[in-house]
């Protein structure tokens, strides 16, 4: 009934070759210099911390990315720099499945199923469709339950995970020869995911490939035949699943040349007050204290620190003395109001503290920003121009000095040095640690290691709760990796 | 030599002045539409300055009822995509038609009417806002049904009947103060709140944020809940006070009196220089949008014209004015 043009397990050319890879968006590098085969019949898995660039070298692989610079052969063929590699990792019979879920909620299973599957022949898709991913289901998720004919949005998170993986394995005119399964386990219970740890085996076994990226390193140790470190977008390791320990990955991976002779000076010297925040997960933070959430990228860190923003604020009034103030890290979704000049940008937060009546305050309002224009060296000659009219790096600093002109005793950081250049990084931490010598509170979500290192104590989140508390000489990036994993 | 300058930049200053102004305040152009129309409307009639005044008179007197609503149009709509109180007509009648049966052409009973007039307002806007904020319904579909109920509560309680307001009252609301109609006056006082409340008050910035980015704003202290339901509720409480000084205006409520503000109300924001986007309002050009459809009327009517081609040219320049307006923002 469906042709197979590609058969599974030809092992003589690798599926996909990468030579001097490199990705640039505009002067970032995120990957530099890749070199990767991938034959048939290998499970490879692919650590590193965030922004290691293991998503770019996933998305070259899979075509939805061109690389900028090198050579990416599919099968072997001769490689073209096009934007064709999308067509090109289809016919190799390449798929994805990726962490944030990509099915079509509104949808049912089969249909989903649909819409990879381009070329399906009409007659009776939808019987097709379904005995497909029936099929396919059986096979990953043994005595699994899920109707093809249910509407993905009905479906539980774990379910539509599984459905997902289903249907990249499931059978089209090309069949599947590499997968690339990106954090696959993150919603999936213990039993369910040996399931899938089993048929990965069976699959490469029978001469298809895998590409398993996890921050779960025990699942990786189960199933990988080769491992791949990245850092900085590089690949640091490339070698045999069996001569790496799990310290030795985590050692692989970690270890960015700290100039850390200056980070945690200020750390010692402080005395901190009563405790201030206690929340329902175990986050705590003191009088003056900085307090830090490491762990990898989307582990619940942001959801904490908006529910612990929200608990403390309300929708219906707003306080001349408020609880907590928030700075946000995605400016244009969480912070910038882009019609509004830096002047209005600034003063939103604290209208209610230096106006007396219902009406603004405009003498206060002006002093106030000027005030915070010279404190914080925002870069404009009017502060009456629009908010747009700044570089990113200054917004930053119109939304910190927002949050930082209010009195409130508790400041919530989400992640504010987004694309924030170094300079502007040092006056701010400079800036933070003397608001914190003067008694603030702040929680500090960061990415990046070399802010963790400067905070007082750091809560390390995995799935979505506390993983570990680290204090004072604790605090390194080592000790932060190993809970993270 | 520094005088010479000044003298030889002076008049290019005020140009370019003048230039910025107009692009700064996009109302300036529904003002300059305004003028012309009026302009070709007299073109069309033959009487002179008689005709003129009387012209203007009438614009002034139809356009307060457009611009009370319309600002409580305008707050909304204010509010972001997706906002917008399609409940205004049906909040009108009810109001007019209530109060007018409560006052039964009792002048005593004026000021209690007004409060009732007002009250039902206040009811329709907390109704409209209860089945936003704890319906979770989109504000277009909740107003949109609740008008229905709006109406049909008139409807049982007037039972087609037309109860003519007390004497006083319709003197008032037809009359004028030196040469100016009552309904204008009261129209510019409720204006000049509005602009005080857009402009001036902490409650303004929270509105114009809320309506940029409502996650935004409520992650930098605005209690986004509140403002809404400032704004539903003062929209409709404009809407019922317009009812109320409708009625009285035109001799009696009836059941049809709201039907053309359910387009005029959105079309006066519009032309008026708001964003539909939301976060970008203005009050004086409510003012001028409002004269201008009044008169863009007066002058179809003149030149023989009937209300087919009136209706497409309203909907004509509604498109035109949020095409244009749209590929402003495009190019900054």
């Amino acid at each position: 009934m469906v042709v197979n043009r590609k058969e599974i397990g030809t092992r003589e050319v690798p599926i996909i070759s990468l030579a001097g890879i490199g990705v640039s968006f505009g002067p970032v590098r995120a990957l530099s210099d890749v070199a990767l085969n991938i034959m048939p019949g290998e499970c490879v898995g692919v650590v590193g911390h965030n922004g290691a660039g293991k998503s770019t070298l996933v998305n070259v692989i899979n075509g939805r990315l061109s690389p900028t610079t090198g050579e990416a052969r599919y099968d072997g063929a001769e490689s073209k720099a096009d934007f064709r590699n999308g067509q090109r990792a289809r016919q190799a019979g390449i798929r994805s499945v990726f962490q944030e879920l990509s099915l079509c909620p509104n949808l049912t299973v089969l249909e989903n199923m649909r819409i990879p599957y381009r070329n399906m022949p009409w007659r009776n898709w939808r019987g097709n469709a379904a005995s497909a991913v029936r099929v396919s289901l059986d096979a990953v998720f043994p005595g699994n339950g899920i109707d093809p004919y249910r509407v993905v949005g009905d479906l539980s998170i774990a379910e539509r995970q599984m459905v997902e993986i289903a249907i990249a394995f499931s059978r089209r005119d090309i069949d599947a020869r590499l997968v690339i399964l990106d954090e696959p386990t993150s919603s999936l219970d213990g039993s369910i995911a040996d399931q899938l740890l089993a048929y990965i085996k069976k699959f490469c076994a029978a001469g298809g490939a895998v590409i398993f990226i996890s921050h779960m390193l025990g699942e990786i140790f189960d199933v990988a035949t080769r491992m791949v470190v990245m850092k900085d977008g590089r690949i640091i390791a490339n070698d045999a699943a069996h001569t790496f320990t799990r310290d030795s990955l985590v050692d692989a991976m970690g270890h960015v040349v700290a100039d850390g002779a200056d980070s945690g000076d200020g750390r010692k010297q402080r005395e901190l007050g009563d405790e201030v925040l206690r929340m329902a997960n175990g986050l705590t933070a003191r009088k003056g204290e900085i307090v830090g959430l490491a762990g990898l990228a989307g582990h619940g860190q942001a959801e904490a620190l908006a529910q612990c923003y929200l608990e403390r604020s309300s929708d219906w009034r707003a306080n001349r003395a408020p609880a907590v103030v928030f700075v946000a890290g995605d400016r244009a979704r969480d912070g910038v109001m882009p019609l509004w000049s830096i002047l209005r940008n600034l003063s939103l937060q604290t209208l209610v503290e230096f106006s007396r009546s219902f009406l603004v305050d405009r003498k206060a309002e002006k002093k106030l920003v000027a005030d915070w224009h010279r404190k914080i060296k925002i870069k404009t000659d009017d502060v009456e121009s629009s908010i747009l009219s700044l570089s990113g790096g200054n917004q930053q600093k119109v939304l910190f000095s927002r949050a930082l002109a209010s009195s409130a005793p508790i400041v919530v950081m989400d992640d504010p040095m987004r694309g924030v250049d170094v300079g502007t990084k040092k006056e701010v931490y400079r800036m933070v640690r003397d608001e914190a010598e003067k008694g603030r509170t702040f929680l500090w979500y960061s990415t990046e290691t070399d802010e963790i290192l400067e905070c007082d104590r750091v809560f390390v989140f995995r799935d979505s709760e506390i993983a570990a508390e680290l204090t004072g000489d604790d605090i390194t990036e080592e000790n932060m990796l190993r809970a993270s994993f | 030599m520094t005088v010479e300058n000044n003298v030889q930049n002076a008049p290019q200053n005020g140009v370019k002045a003048l230039f910025g102004l107009v692009s700064r305040k996009a109302w300036i152009w529904a003002y300059l539409a305004a003028a012309a129309t009026f302009i070709a409307a007299m073109m069309a009639g033959s009487g002179g300055g008689a005709e003129a005044g009387s012209l203007l008179y009438a614009a002034f007197t139809f356009a307060s009822f457009t611009v009370i609503v319309g600002i409580g149009q305008m707050f909304v709509v204010t509010l972001g995509p997706g906002n917008v109180d399609l409940s205004i007509p049906a909040t009108m009648t009810l109001a007019g038609t209530v109060a007018l049966k409560f006052m039964a052409s009792d002048g005593a009973l004026v000021v209690p009417g007004l409060l009732i007039a007002i009250g039902v307002g206040l009811g329709c806007g907390l109704f409209n806002f209860g089945l936003i904020l704890l319906m979770r319904i989109p504000p277009i579909i909740a107003s949109l049904a609740s008008s229905f109920l709006f109406q049909s509560v008139a409807i049982w309680s007037n039972r087609g009947l037309r109860i003519k307001p007390p004497e006083g009252l319709a003197d008032f609301a037809t009359g004028g103060t030196l040469g100016i109609p009552n309904a204008a006056l009261v129209a510019l006082g409720v204006s000049v709140l509005a602009w005080i409340v857009l402009e001036r008050a902490i409650i303004g910035r929270w509105i114009l944020a809320s309506g940029q980015n409502k996650r935004a704003a409520r992650l930098g202290g605005v209690p986004v809940t509140a403002v809404h339901f400032g704004v539903y509720v003062g929209c409709a409480v404009l809407a019922g006070f317009t009812g109320f000084l409708l009625a009285s205006f035109s001799g009696g409520a009836n059941l049809n009196m709201g039907t053309e503000y359910m387009l005029m109300s959105i079309a006066v924001v519009v032309i008026g220089g708001s964003s539909i986007a939301g976060g970008n309002s203005n009050v004086p050009g409510i003012w001028a949008a409002a004269l201008f459809m009044f008169l863009l009327v007066s002058m179809l009517n003149s030149y023989g014209l009937g209300a087919g081609v009136r209706l497409i040219l309203t909907g004509l320049i509604i498109v035109s004015v949020v095409v244009l307006a749209s590929k402003k923002r495009g190019r900054v």
